[in-house]
């Protein structure tokens, strides 16, 4: 039977089981959620990746009294099937749900899934970076999600296997290597020489660095039409894979693969491209025995932002005013600071990211790099961006794609660029 | 009661009229609980089947005539989702992948499967048990874990598969890069997982065939090849059809196995090498949420395929063995 059969299965089991046992289950459903007055004795929190939020909340519980149930999905690709289903069936959702910048444009197109935050919090519009704070908005007016992280980006580098390719280790050189891309492509035919390997993991997470960086237009325009094939940024970060690609810098290990997790621990690649919320992925992969080999230097061609979320709440919540304030204080500037220190998303909170807490910080699994620092500083030049409604899906599904089959040697340049126009309009079909 | 006893009529010298209506309201309780027990009995599986079989196909029919989006909007448009279905080089993509996963896995999967099962309905074999558990085992592995582990045995730079092959001299394979590679994968997979549960089911066929057919067909000369063909496999007919037609909707639906094997991307490989029809359904009706009426065309057109193809094999199977 089919999936999508699968589900409606499920849907309507749930549906007849609740039927069958009558209002006996919705009274013991409400008694779980709801104390007398109304206030609710849990919440629901849903997120993908790491947030870090596990030591927040507990101090969240012990001054309000309600209980915080924080659900984590490792990856995006499997969290945001998750929420479809929940806003499909009105049925399941969390209090407090993490978007992300990929797949929030495409939860905006039907706004009113998610509560209007401004007449629940206070207003802190003045307190976060304003463009983020924009983006939390949709076309109608209403906020719909507050500000958590950014991506901003640097390049996670290993010492040991720099040294080895008798390039330069301290922070310092290695950025002074590539002052551009030009140069990071020179020392990446460099480090292949001298090992034979590639410098870094794929060519699709350079394109991802390069697009980002590049600022305006991507995948949409303005008002939401696919341009990929007319956009600066995206015809920029083609070109340049294309140019890493040529030069055989990568060792084609596609993100997320099997090749690629087990890449940092064998060393493989000798870097790879860093927004702020991967440090604690490169950290995982490599493992206990690599600490200390990593460090992180700055990216070449200057600041860009890869990544980054809000946190909304869906119509469904039976409590959208507790769920706001717990979004609120999930994201005020403490909360963010000690997220960053456990976990590594970068600060959205203006306070925050002046907070010597966060300025002074440094990373002790990556050689003590200051990351606090380091990412900081690149935050207040990111340049906003627009990403469509399908931006996610037409990265995944069509551009990177399109990139790795060229790369493997599947198609040759023109038929990879066409496959990726092809696959855009039809991901991007809203 | 006897069933005269309703037909018998009332007697001349009437009793009070309580007691008659009192009895024929037994008799009518009685008649009706002859006439609908037997489907109040049966159901169970008529009501759970509506309810989670057939009401899901009618919903995906109705799905499957609009233009639907998962969380906003339905327009009524009729049958254009079925005829865009003919022009999408990507259905018939995913249409050839399935097919050539399915009989890469599906035909070598039951010739073993006869293969094995035939020794084991050897009667000289020892600890015939153990070795009926032992091969049922891979089935009752949870998919996914089948597929992470073959996902390590397949991948490019330190899996295992690779560097046996290095061992004589073959270069690095890149699996899920070529349509031939990645089907072999994914029906490997297919294969290890299913071919024992096959065994079981035409060990259970086999073991039903009366003996004295074979002791006759001893004393007649017949070795055991002759045995085989002529008393076994004729004899096996219907568990073969049943294996057949089960291993054919497995096989078209197959959706984990790839899935995982492409890290999770539901376009199955760069170039959707082995993107199967549950992975293409899967990415228009749940992935893109604006396109949930055309795949529930897929979906139906999966339907059709799988109820074709189980009848083209029924009418194959029936023949051949005959």
């Amino acid at each position: 039977m089919s999936v999508t059969t699968r589900r409606n299965r499920f849907a309507v089991a749930a549906l007849a089981a609740v039927t069958a046992i009558g209002g006996l289950a919705a009274c013991g459903k409400d008694d779980d959620a709801k104390e007398s007055g109304g206030k609710p004795s849990k919440l629901v929190v849903d997120t993908f990746g790491e947030f870090g939020y596990d030591e927040i909340v507990k101090q969240y519980e012990k001054d309000t009294g309600i209980k915080v149930e924080l659900r984590k999905t490792a990856q995006l690709n499997e969290y945001r099937p998750k929420v479809v289903r929940a806003l499909a069936t009105g049925k399941g959702a969390a209090d407090v749900t993490a978007l992300e910048e990929g797949i929030l444009n495409e939860f905006k197109t039907n706004p009113a899934n998610w509560a209007d935050l401004a007449p629940l919090i206070a207003d802190h519009s003045k307190e976060y970076l304003p463009w983020k704070w924009e983006l939390g908005k949709a076309a109608d007016g209403r906020l719909i999600g507050l500000p958590t992280d950014v991506g901003s980006l640097a390049v996670c580098y290993r010492k040991d296997l720099f040294a080895a390719a008798k390039l330069p280790t301290e922070r310092d050189q290695v950025a002074a290597l590539w002052p551009d891309w030009n140069a990071f492509i020179e020392t990446g035919k460099k480090y292949r020489a001298a090992t034979n390997k590639g410098l870094i993991d794929s060519v699709t997470t350079a394109a991802s660095a390069v697009m980002v960086q590049q600022g305006g237009d991507l995948f949409y325009d303005k008002e939401d039409n696919v341009v990929a094939d007319k956009s600066a940024a995206v015809k920029t970060a083609w070109d340049t894979a294309v140019a890493m690609s040529d030069a055989k810098i990568s060792s084609k290990s596609a993100t997320w693969s099997p090749e690629w997790s087990a890449g940092f621990k064998q060393g493989t690649f000798a870097a790879t491209f860093c927004p702020s919320w991967m440090l604690g992925i490169v950290a995982d992969n490599s493992g206990p025995e690599n600490k200390g080999k990593w460090d992180v230097a700055p990216v070449p061609g200057g600041a860009g932002n890869w990544g980054g979320s809000w946190l909304a709440v869906p119509t469904q919540s039976k409590f959208p005013k507790e769920a706001a304030k717990l979004a609120e204080y999930l994201t005020n500037a403490k909360s963010q600071v000690e997220a960053f220190k456990l976990k590594g998303p970068l600060p959205t909170n203006l306070e925050a990211l002046k907070n010597p807490d966060f300025t002074g910080y440094t990373n002790e699994y990556f050689s003590g790099a200051p990351t606090g620092k380091i990412f900081g500083e690149s935050v207040e030049k990111i340049q906003p961006l627009h990403l469509g409604p399908k931006h996610q899906a037409i990265k995944e599904n069509a551009f990177e794609p399109a990139l790795r089959s060229y790369e493997n040697g599947q198609s040759p340049k023109d038929k990879a660029w066409e496959q990726f126009q092809k696959d855009a309009k039809t991901q991007g079909a809203f | 009661m006897s069933l005269s006893a309703t037909t018998a009529p009332p007697s001349p010298s009437a009793p009070p009229p309580t007691p008659p209506r009192r009895r024929s309201r037994a008799i009518t309780l009685n008649r009706l609980d002859l006439k609908l027990s037997p489907y109040l009995y049966i159901a169970p599986f008529f009501v759970i089947f509506g309810i989670f079989g057939f009401y899901p196909m009618l919903r995906t029919a109705w799905m499957s005539l609009h233009d639907w989006n998962l969380i906003g909007d339905h327009t009524f448009i009729g049958f254009d989702n079925y005829t865009r279905l003919f022009g999408d080089e990507y259905f018939w993509n995913a249409t050839i992948n399935t097919f050539g996963i399915f009989f890469l896995s599906t035909i070598p999967q039951l010739l073993l499967a006869l293969f094995l099962a035939t020794m084991l309905n050897r009667t000289f074999l020892r600890a015939r048990t153990l070795f009926r558990m032992a091969i049922f085992m891979p089935n009752v592995v949870s998919v996914a874990a089948v597929a992470i582990v073959f996902g390590m045995l397949f991948q490019r730079d330190f899996g295992l598969i690779n560097w046996m092959l290095s061992l004589v001299g073959v270069d690095a394979v890149d699996w899920d890069a070529q349509k031939w590679s990645s089907w072999t994968a994914i029906a490997s997979m297919v294969n290890w997982r299913w071919t024992g549960y096959n065994t079981l089911i035409l060990l259970a066929g086999m073991q039903a065939i009366p003996k004295d057919l074979y002791e006759a067909a001893a004393i007649d000369g017949a070795n055991q090849w002759k045995q085989f063909w002529k008393i076994t496999l004729p004899m096996l007919t219907p568990t073969f059809v049943f294996v057949v037609t089960l291993s054919t909707i497995g096989g078209l639906q197959l959706f984990t196995e790839p899935l995982v094997f492409a890290n999770g991307n539901i376009i199955g490989g760069d170039q959707r090498e082995f993107q199967t029809l549950a992975m293409y359904m899967y990415e228009l009706g749940i992935e893109n949420l604006s396109t949930a009426g055309y795949g529930a065309a897929v979906a139906w057109a999966m339907f059709v395929m799988i109820a074709l193809v189980s009848l083209v094999n029924f009418l194959l199977v029936r023949r051949s063995v005959k």
